[in-house]
């Protein structure tokens, strides 16, 4: 790299993730020296890297010698995944995700945990007997959350290093840019300004919700950009793990938005809150992170809490249906097996509209749409109009699956 | 004093059976190894980086410059441009590898030598 010269780079433009020193300093955000900048300069570039050079080798791959030698045609993704598992380019181009992906975390971990002391204060100053934040502190975690640390960040979402600590969340909120190479825009909320856009769109001006509430918020990156749209609704931020609420509140206060109240509590029962009293319940890339258990639980709950005429809005990664080709199934099922999200690919398979339509939604009162992270595109690369990156399972590009309650 | 270890928390394990891709572990374990040195001398690249172009616009450097250092966006851009000329060179084999795929059976050179010295 010592070749490269100071100054205008003669005919090549540059295209990729911006400098990390665009990401956006709320109140709570982890201070980051010039080296922890530089680190995830590169594990972003990296992340970049393997997504648009190395892994459409995989797919070369694939077409040029795994399928081939098959005998008999693929009936399922899993028996795509077992023949792409035995290939070096696979192998390579898996080993160095995963490896990335553990560095992106100690990375992350080594900026928070460094200054907890500090972080931990500032976030108790600013939560300790606000009546936002409520948290239960004889919450039994669900098996879903606790039963392995999701995509290789050890302590997952709940767990506290000691009573109040919120390096978790902060890790995962300093650290998401280096995964998505930006994608998500300075707050990482480029996925709910586009559920905003979206429904202001679609749902029309008379669509006015006064109480809103958004599942399995986490530290509610894609909840506030909702509470911005509609200032004056009322908004109930609902997680299993408390110090992602925490550290949402407090993130959201030195942010400026005040509408919105952390809860903990278990999605699927949610008997604290009363029947039709939600005008809107979102979820947004949440679904995967539950079970076959529990995700008919989820879908009830919301159908008993919706108003008549209240919408629920689901976003995720588009389900594999019969037209998605095996092997992008099976490609799109590598984060479930190789990056701790277990649910990932069962999920997936699920037929959405049948479980909502059981759920108690009429057919005809289904919501269907797509949605593409909206981020400032002078500085943050745009997913709607990157075509180069695929990326399966991790562009910010997303399905939105959602009904609209008979009034 | 807080009683969190930062330097022994930041590389802990995630909790979950880890899956290793290459049939001896060895070899993803140096590989391992080689990246994070990878990560660590492209860290030590943009504060080298950092430090000319400080001189160039103050003619003295400090670190507390250093830490306080911002980009324009040309200079990003360029940095960002370095940083992928930089993984590209590391990776070569790799790109290599796709290439061979796609261009079918080729020729060795100790065959090509037996071909150009036939005289028949």
């Amino acid at each position: 790299m010592a070749d490269t010269q100071h100054g205008p780079s003669g005919d090549i433009s540059y295209d990729g993730p911006p400098d990390y020193r665009a990401v956006g300093r709320h109140g709570v955000y982890p201070e980051t020296s010039h080296d922890e900048i530089a680190r995830f300069n590169f594990l972003a570039q990296m992340n970049r890297h393997l997504s648009t050079k190395l892994m459409p080798g995989v797919s070369e791959a694939f077409e040029t010698r795994i399928e081939p030698k098959r005998e008999t045609a693929y009936e399922t993704r899993h028996q795509v995944r077992k023949d792409l598992v035995k290939d070096p380019l696979f192998q390579w181009w898996s080993a160095l995700r995963r490896a990335t992906m553990e560095n992106r975390q100690q990375a992350g971990r080594w900026v928070t945990l460094r200054q907890a002391e500090a972080l931990n204060a500032k976030v108790h100053e600013l939560t300790d007997g606000d009546p936002r934040l409520k948290l239960d502190p004889d919450f039994t975690l669900p098996r879903g959350v606790c039963a392995i640390d999701h995509h290789c960040m050890p302590g997952s979402y709940h767990f506290e290093n000691t009573p109040g600590d919120i390096t978790g969340p902060a890790n995962y909120d300093a650290g998401i840019f280096a995964t998505t190479g930006g994608m998500l825009g300075r707050f990482n909320d480029g996925g709910g300004v586009a559920v905003a856009e979206w429904v202001k769109k679609n749902l029309g001006a008379d669509f006015k919700p006064k109480r809103i509430l958004d599942l399995g918020a986490g530290l509610g990156h894609n909840v506030l950009p909702l509470a911005e749209a509609f200032p004056n609704a009322e908004i109930i931020a609902v997680d299993a793990a408390g110090p992602m609420l925490r550290y949402g509140l407090a993130r959201a206060k030195t942010m400026g938005i005040e509408n919105v109240t952390f809860i903990q509590g278990d999605v699927a029962s949610l008997s604290q809150f009363e029947d039709e009293s939600f005008d809107w319940v979102q979820s947004t890339m949440f679904l995967h992170e539950t079970s076959y258990k529990t995700m008919p639980m989820i879908f009830a709950e919301t159908q008993r809490l919706l108003k008549p005429g209240g919408i629920v809005l689901h976003v995720e990664q588009p389900q594999y249906s019969q037209d998605m080709p095996l092997f992008e199934q099976a490609m799109r099922d590598w984060d479930a097996f190789y990056n701790n999200e277990p649910f990932w690919t069962k999920m997936h398979e699920i037929d959405l509209d049948d479980w909502m339509v059981k759920a108690g939604f009429a057919k005809d009162d289904l919501i269907h749409g797509g949605v593409a992270a909206i981020v400032d595109p002078d500085i943050f690369p745009s997913a709607a109009e990157d075509t180069e990156q695929e990326d399966y399972g991790r562009k910010a590009a997303w399905h939105v699956i959602g009904a609209r309650k008979s009034a | 004093m807080s009683d969190i270890d930062p330097l022994k928390l930041a590389g802990a394990k995630a909790k979950g059976k880890r899956p290793w891709f290459f049939e001896d572990a060895d070899v993803e374990r140096v590989m391992n190894i080689t990246l994070a040195l990878m990560q660590e001398v492209a860290v030590v690249r943009e504060r080298l980086d950092t430090v000319e172009r400080l001189l160039e616009r103050d003619g003295a450097v400090t670190r507390e410059a250093i830490e306080s250092y911002t980009p324009s966006k040309s200079e990003a851009d360029e940095r960002g441009l370095m940083m992928q000329e930089y993984i590209a060179r590391c990776l070569r084999i790799l790109q290599q590898d796709r290439e061979a795929l796609t261009r079918g059976k080729e020729a060795s050179s100790e065959e090509v030598a037996d071909e150009f010295a036939r005289t028949d």
